[in-house]
């Protein structure tokens, strides 16, 4: 059994892995709360555009001065990904960059173009365009960014599935056959629906919160109290849509990337009418010794909810991490080769590959060229695997993907009852309201006051408030226990089953990427604190100041 | 220029924005601080195009190729 912590070798592969998994979730910290706020800034605008009053036009501006603080802080911080792709992952990025480029350029043409414009309108254009464009302009800068969001995950579910391209040996790129397969692929779809969605949720939670503080401090209570009213819809909607969604992932990634399944629920040994474990003893720091051990230790499961997640029956197959590395026979009759053929199979299309390029080299007939062509296309979907010595790389960290799978779904739970409960609270509805305000009373909760008061300042009870602030870095928690899943669980690949991270990963000094490693983690630490300490010091300063303010 | 033309009215837009930020003056400054460190002092010095440096420019498949067969056959000729 491998302990994780201290099998990481101060090696290229791992520095460069960390360096990256570092940039991007820095990157994350930001992307969400833009996407999230977005839509929150966007009802508050349109709200001001029915009613026109200064209230709500204040209340419109002041979570969009909040909005260009988180954007400003995030703008660039993922170039810095792409930088790493050509240094860092030189290989990878020759290898798939016809593709992988192709989302991120039209990212970058569709950010710069749809963002700074509609961006400088919201800010700039309070007094120098109508209000119906500047109504529109909120709500483009939000689909923009929900657009960049797209292509940026386009880009992302073509590693985890790659479709839409063939292999060029002359070139050495997989180039695109097909925009529409890569661009509209149904992993990217669930991926898309699934993060935006809980992106959502941290807006509604970072605007709670944030209302909360005011509820405490008694300070703007009625934007406090009409914010929350409009985050709680938007974060109530959100949570059950990412449940929804998730389920939708679940059943692609149980289609596409078993084995990511297969660690998310410590799955040694696969089978009919499997049960979904809620919870058990997975040891966080050790690979556990799935080849001998039957399950888990202390499992609680739900039955069949496995099966029903992954394949909507109750009685459907799901292999379990054994399976996938000694082969098994799928419910439609194929055979799923074990992972030694699949290795075997892989030095077979990198052999040919060798082959060719030197057949060529030595300018030989066309025949000979066929014949490697041949055997490279016909185990080309092994490509990858020719890279494993061992098979047991080719399973995920089980620790990791089993305890962020649960990090995300539990706090993900955990949300729907806060927006639940806020929910009631804060709109008073009859009966409901009242029996938690006499249960909180009775709990010591609330006061006899606010059990029987119910003026919107005071629908929130303190302890809910301390609550609500925080959800805030638990909903950060969540999103990016997420982004562990996705991409721990496709480890060791780089490109799903075609490139492993050991052959993508450049032949830097593994010295000169931890200097950098560190670097980053001053730099983006400092840049988080920059960020946050504006943030606080506008959210201090309440709704009366404005961005653009003369 | 007349006022009520579109390029007037864009430029205006910038340039009462611009001229007349208070917050976002220290946004831009952020901005700008941060994308001189990422593109001048990171990209320059820390992150070189690194197949670029070892090849000639249409030589970059054969050394791709070398990287990635090499990786897996080590005995290859």
């Amino acid at each position: 059994m491998t302990n994780l912590f201290l099998s990481i070798d101060a090696g290229t592969i791992d520095w460069s892995r960390a360096q990256f998994a570092l940039t991007a979730i820095y990157h994350w910290l930001f992307v969400p709360l833009t996407l999230g706020l977005a839509v929150i800034m966007g009802i508050a605008e349109t709200i001001y555009y029915k009613k026109r009053t200064d209230f709500w036009k204040k209340t419109a501006q002041f979570w969009q001065r909040l909005f260009g603080v988180n954007f400003a802080m995030g703008v660039a911080t993922g170039i810095i990904l792409e930088f790493e792709f050509g240094t860092n992952w030189s290989n990878y990025s020759w290898f798939v960059g016809d593709i992988f480029g192709a989302p991120l350029a039209i990212e970058g043409i569709v950010a710069f173009f749809m963002e700074s414009t509609f961006v400088a309108v919201m800010f700039f254009g309070w007094k120098k365009v109508s209000a119906g464009f500047h109504l529109a302009s909120t709500w483009l800068t939000g689909l923009g960014a929900t657009i960049s969001a797209w292509w940026i995950l386009v880009a992302n579910a073509w590693m985890q599935y790659p479709v839409g391209c063939t292999f060029n040996p002359d070139t050495m790129r997989n180039e695109m056959t097909s925009f529409v397969e890569v661009a509209l692929s149904p992993f990217a779809i669930d991926k898309f629906c699934h993060t935006v969605i809980s992106s959502w949720i941290i807006g509604a939670v970072f605007v709670i919160a944030v209302s909360c503080w005011y509820l405490l401090k008694k300070r703007h209570t009625r934007l406090a109290v009409q914010s929350i009213k409009i985050a709680v819809i938007v974060g109530f909607i959100a949570a059950l849509g990412a449940g929804a969604t998730g389920h939708k992932s679940g059943q692609t990634v149980a289609q596409v990337q078993p084995m990511k399944l297969a660690a998310m629920e410590a799955l040694y040994n696969g089978g009919n009418e499997m049960d979904l474990t809620m919870i058990a003893w997975v040891n966080p720091i050790g690979q556990p010794d799935y080849t001998n051990e039957a399950e888990p230790a202390m499992k609680l499961a739900m039955p069949y909810g496995l099966s029903m997640m992954a394949t909507n029956t109750l009685d459907g197959y799901v292999p379990g991490i054994n399976d996938l590395l000694n082969g098994y026979t799928k419910e439609d009759g194929t055979v799923e080769p074990s992972a030694d053929e699949k290795i075997a199979r892989g030095k077979v299309a990198i052999q040919a590959l060798a082959d060719y390029r030197k057949a060529k080299a030595e300018g030989a007939d066309e025949a000979t060229l066929n014949t490697h062509l041949s055997t490279l296309n016909n185990n080309y979907q092994y490509f990858g695997y020719g890279y494993v010595k061992d098979k047991h790389d080719l399973v995920p960290s089980v620790p990791i993907n089993f305890w962020a799978f649960r990090t995300m779904v539990g706090l993900g739970c955990l949300f729907i009852l806060f927006f639940g409960l806020v929910l009631i609270l804060i709109f008073d509805i009859p009966m409901v309201s009242l029996i938690f305000r006499r249960l909180f009373s009775a709990l010591g909760l609330l006061d006899e006051r606010s059990a029987d008061a119910t003026a919107p300042a005071d629908a929130m009870p303190r302890w809910l408030c301390w609550a609500a602030i925080l959800m805030l870095p638990l909903a950060y928690i969540c999103s990016e226990s997420g982004w562990l899943v996705a991409e721990f669980g496709r480890q060791p690949w780089t490109i799903q089953d075609m490139l492993p991270t050991w052959a993508a990963v450049s032949d830097l000094q593994s010295s000169s990427v931890m200097i950098t490693f560190f670097l980053f983690l001053i730099l983006f630490t400092t840049m988080l604190a920059v960020e946050i300490s504006i943030l606080l010091k506008q959210i201090k300063k309440g709704p009366d100041a404005t961005l653009n303010d003369k | 220029m007349n006022k009520r033309n579109f390029l007037y009215r864009t430029f205006d837009l910038y340039y009462d924005g611009f001229r007349h930020m208070t917050l976002g003056k220290t946004l831009w400054a952020v901005i700008i601080v941060k994308l001189i460190i990422i593109f001048v002092v990171l990209k320059i010095f820390f992150f070189p195009n690194y197949i670029g440096e070892r090849t000639e420019k249409g030589d970059e498949p054969d050394f791709v190729a070398n990287e990635l067969i090499d990786r897996a056959l080590p005995d290859s000729p």
